[in-house]
């Protein structure tokens, strides 16, 4: 992609993507030594380590195993267990390959499942002696819920039931009634010696003559890539927006589809549309395309307000828009997900907070029993379909058609505590769709709990600037945008405040800063309440300001200062009430910017210029300001 | 500079010049797969920028490093918005400080360097035990301490709550079972054995006050895959990595660079990186094999990386 036309290109034969294999199945069944020994047997190991591993083993006493190659820790090496997933890269004369070799003990699941979800493929093991186990069951049941349709079984450990044609086909029968069961189905079974090497890359014609099938080695390669998801409606969740080099900047990965300058996008959840601009390539030529799983940046025609966790998309074939839905679910959290309770979901680059409204079915992964007695709560290693509510609307498609949009996880405790599959979401006009009167359960009402009410904190954003520059304007733009997002804004300016609460202030300069000061205390007791206050005054001391914003701060609320920066000359020609008129013609005794001086402010958290940007844009700026400020922080212990 | 004991080995000091390497710009067409890494890695970076606003990205000057420059240049249309850090062990190759200088220049980064001042002169925490060195201590302790521990203090100085790392998983076997986003412990300890589920990209993205997070953005490369990237992108990188004529009259290179004292670099004939490429698909030595630290006892990388090593 970054290739240009001066730039050489060499032929090579290798044009290949890497496959991913997860290996999974029950603990000792024989994972890591399969991987083990495909490595030994396809030459693909540093020289010497194979030797080194034998030293080593016979020094502490332990038989050599080919595990041994994958199971680094000590402690894996020590108890014969893998714990966590591990990844290793090696090819066949046919394609390269990503290994995964995952643990088959319960007790690391989530480390199962953290390998195998990235998997094109899977090779599942089941030891011949010891027949169809828990994991065997439950691994099958993982691979089906995270989509991975090629499945290969190899039954391991023929050597011990003395590669039994009987031993083989009974374990055949009984693994495949259990995948028939949950909808998948095995490529092939394979009656393997891992240990021995026999049918790994090489066939055992002498030890098991009854099997003329295909090698291990043989059925990864007859896997299938992955297929490129270009040809699938544009998803593009927005990560960032930044701005550099005076540029607003939206950075994002595309999911899938493809993305052309030009393209109109809408951007879910709140229906902003604009048109590509450009597709930036940092030292690279002009890009006119970009497609499926690039991570781009691009800017567009019309500075909408746009920020993370949006999904772009083109106007036909937009997601779903939802905020309550069904789901199938996985929990390996530390802690029971509880019905009530409140979690923070995650799809894509949205974040959200959720409850968990319903568990409607329990399954037991390996038995396949539905649980007879309802639960309030879904336990460790436990599969259910459940029902969620989300704060805010989420962005989404059903997992069958695009899976990335079509799954999300839960997370318990700062770390993902569970994962979620959707289905059966109904593409529709999404402005029916929208309820947002979720209403929480709480205890004593705090700062916090009103910012997870309000879904934002409180907080200050004082504009400041000279008459007829456009704060009023601006703030009342701001409001409605924020109101409209579902937040709670109100504007402090001269028309409510200087009418009742400072009635009896006039204009000398000790009833200015009198003035400032009750705005500045009002608007601190209404941040406080929870609300965002835009102050829309001229507020022309820089003294002034400071003080605003330290009592702002200490009573423990945000405040940002904006800057609307218009020229003199400029608002004079505006003049919406005439007062510069009246001013020049000496009506007016002290006006700012005439007879009385305006103290523009150094370090402005925001600078508006208001004669360059339009409303639209300045409006996007301020969003973008305060937007993530006001953001609550999650607290999962309230 | 020739008189620098680091010189003293086979390797030899570099003729006058820039110490970089400018690659030719190359392509080739097995370099598909490039795109798809270099599109996670990204992604990574930017989740990092995003979840972490007091970032930090360690740079240790060798090829992954200079990588780690470049994708976090095409993650920010060239910009690179947090500080870069070089924990000087005070054992550098000089040809490499003079790399350093030069990047800072070309890159216009804003790179902070630090050293363990108190360790490496005996004072302070160290003054009982005395001065650190590869004089008075085995490779196990002075990474530790020179690496580790300087990183720790550093870290406490900028109270940094994310890291951007280059280490890939086919270097050593314990990265091998890494996790995108991987929480560290207050006492930088990795818990390997109870790894947080990462899945579908959805990373670790918090931590508590004084914990922080490696963001190892490479884990899915592998060396060839770094070369490869290097040479279709043109990345400026050491001239320590080319072939240069020993004392002995045989030719040398280093793989992997570190501390003089402990770094030993291969036999090698490769002083472009085309053949640099073809070399790796010949060789069956480890990347990692001149390290002295990883291989001073069994598992000393999984002890070296549980208290807090890259």
């Amino acid at each position: 992609m970054t290739q240009t036309i001066d730039q050489k290109t060499v032929a090579s034969t290798e044009d290949q993507q890497r496959l991913r294999v997860v290996f999974v199945g029950h603990v000792d069944h024989g994972k890591s030594t399969l991987v083990g020994r495909i490595f030994y047997d396809t030459n693909s190991l540093p020289d010497g380590k194979v030797d080194q591993i034998r030293e080593s083993c016979r020094k502490e006493g332990m038989e050599f195993e080919y595990a041994f190659l994958l199971d680094s820790l000590l402690e894996e090496q020590e108890q014969n267990i893998t714990i966590d997933t591990t990844q290793i890269q090696f090819k066949t004369a046919r394609r390269p390959y990503v290994i995964i070799d995952a643990p088959g003990h319960k007790e690391f699941l989530k480390n199962m499942v953290t390998g195998a979800a990235s998997a094109d493929a899977a090779v599942l093991l089941i030891a011949a002696n010891e027949g169809v186990r828990e994991q065997s069951r439950r691994h099958g049941y993982l691979l089906s819920l995270l989509g991975i349709r090629q499945v290969v079984v190899a039954v391991n450990k023929m050597d011990l039931v003395g590669f039994s044609q009987e031993v083989f086909e009974s374990v055949v029968a009984e693994y495949r009634a259990f995948l028939s069961q949950i909808g998948l189905e095995a490529r092939t079974f394979v009656p393997v010696s891992a240990r021995n090497g026999l049918n790994v890359a090489l066939p055992a014609r002498a030890e098991m003559p009854w099997y003329t099938g295909p090698t291990v080695l043989d059925m990864l390669d007859q896997f299938e890539a992955p297929k490129p998801l270009n040809e699938l409606p544009l998803r593009l969740p927005v990560q960032d927006v930044y701005r550099f080099d005076e540029r607003r900047i939206i950075a994002g990965r595309i999911e899938t589809g493809t993305l052309r300058v030009g393209d109109q996008l809408v951007f879910s959840p709140n229906n902003k549309t604009s048109v590509v601009a450009s597709i930036e390539n940092w030292n690279g030529p002009k890009t006119e395309v970009a497609y499926a799983g690039q991570s781009v940046a691009i800017t567009l025609t019309e500075q909408i307000f746009v920020q993370r966790g949006h999904v772009a998309s083109h106007e036909k074939d937009a997601p779903i828009e939802s905020n309550r839905f069904k789901a199938n679910l996985f929990w390996m959290g530390k802690n029971p997900l509880v019905i009530g309770e409140r979690y923070r979901l995650k799809l894509t680059t949205q974040e959200v907070d959720c409850e968990l409204v319903s568990i409607d079915r329990v399954v037991d992964a390996s038995t396949l029993e539905v649980a007879q007695q309802p639960s309030d709560r879904l336990l460790k290693n436990d599969v259910a379909e459940i029902t969620l509510q989300t704060r805010s609307p989420l962005v989404m498609d059903n997992h069958d058609r695009i899976p990335t949009l079509g799954r999300f996880v839960i997370v318990d405790n700062r770390q993902v505590g569970g994962g979620g599959i959707l289905s059966g979401g109904v593409y529709t006009d999404r402005t029916q769709v929208k309820s947002r009167n979720i209403f929480w359960s709480e205890g004593d009402v705090t700062a916090q709990h009103r910012a997870l009410r309000n879904g934002h904190k409180g907080a200050v954003v004082w504009l400041t600037g000279l008459s007829g520059s456009g704060k009023s304007t601006l703030s009342r733009a701001v409001e409605r945008e924020l109101f409209n997002m579902g937040m709670h804004p109100c504007i402090l300016d001269g028309d409510n405040v200087r009418h009742g609460l400072n009635s009896n202030l006039g204009f000398s300069p000790e009833d200015r800063v009198e003035n400032i000061r009750r705005v500045a205390e009002v608007a601190r007791l209404m941040a406080d309440a929870g609300l965002i206050v835009l102050t829309a005054f001229i507020s022309p001391y820089r003294a002034d300001r400071l003080r605003a914003r330290q009592i702002a701060l200490e009573g423990g609320c945000d405040f940002v200062e904006v800057f609307v920066d218009a020229p003199l000359e400029l608002c004079e020609q505006r003049d919406p009430k005439s007062l510069y008129k009246k001013a020049r013609a000496g009506e007016i005794q002290e006006f700012t910017g005439i007879t009385a001086p305006y103290e523009a402010p150094e370090n402005p958290e925001l600078v508006v210029p208001t004669a360059k940007w339009t409303l639209e844009e300045s409006v996007a700026a301020v969003l973008e300001l305060v937007r993530p400020r006001v953001k609550p922080e999650f607290f999962p212990e309230i | 500079m020739s008189e620098h004991p680091a010189y003293a080995g086979k390797y030899p000091a570099p003729e006058d010049g820039q110490p970089a390497f400018f690659p030719e710009k190359i392509s080739r067409a097995d370099c598909a797969h490039l795109d798809a890494l270099e599109a996670q890695s990204i992604f990574l970076i930017r989740e990092a920028f995003h979840h972490f606003k007091n970032i930090c990205m360690p740079w240790s000057m060798g090829k992954d490093s200079n990588v780690l420059i470049w994708l976090s240049k095409k993650a920010f249309c060239g910009h690179i918005p947090y500080p870069l850090l070089h924990i000087d062990t005070t054992y550098e190759f000089p040809e490499m400080l003079e790399y350093r200088d030069w990047a800072v220049a070309h890159h216009n980064l804003n790179l902070i360097v630090k050293i363990n001042e108190d360790a490496r002169a005996g004072r302070g925490a160290y003054a009982e035990r005395g001065p650190v060195g590869y004089d008075t201590a085995d490779p196990v302790t002075v990474t530790h301490e020179l690496k580790t521990a300087a990183l720790q203090q550093v870290m406490a100085e900028h109270r940094w709550d994310a890291l951007i790392t280059g280490i890939r998983r086919d270097e050593d076997s314990t990265r091998a079972k890494e996790r995108y986003f991987s929480p560290r412990n207050k006492d930088f300890e990795w818990d390997y054995a109870d790894q947080p589920p990462e899945f579908w990209n959805q990373f670790t993205t918090s931590c508590a006050a004084g914990e922080h997070v490696r963001i190892q953005t490479l884990l899915d490369w592998t060396e060839r895959d770094i070369w490869l990237y290097i040479q279709r992108e043109g990345i400026p990188i050491p001239k320590m990595y080319f072939a240069r004529t020993g004392k002995d009259g045989k030719r040398y290179r280093f793989r992997s660079l570190g501390c003089w004292p402990i770094s030993g670099p291969v036999e090698s004939d490769a002083d472009t990186i085309d053949k640099i490429i073809d070399e790796l698909a010949v060789t069956k030595t480890s990347e990692r094999a001149g390290r002295a630290q990883d291989h001073h006892e069994r598992n000393a990388m999984q002890k070296l990386r549980a208290k807090g090593f890259m």
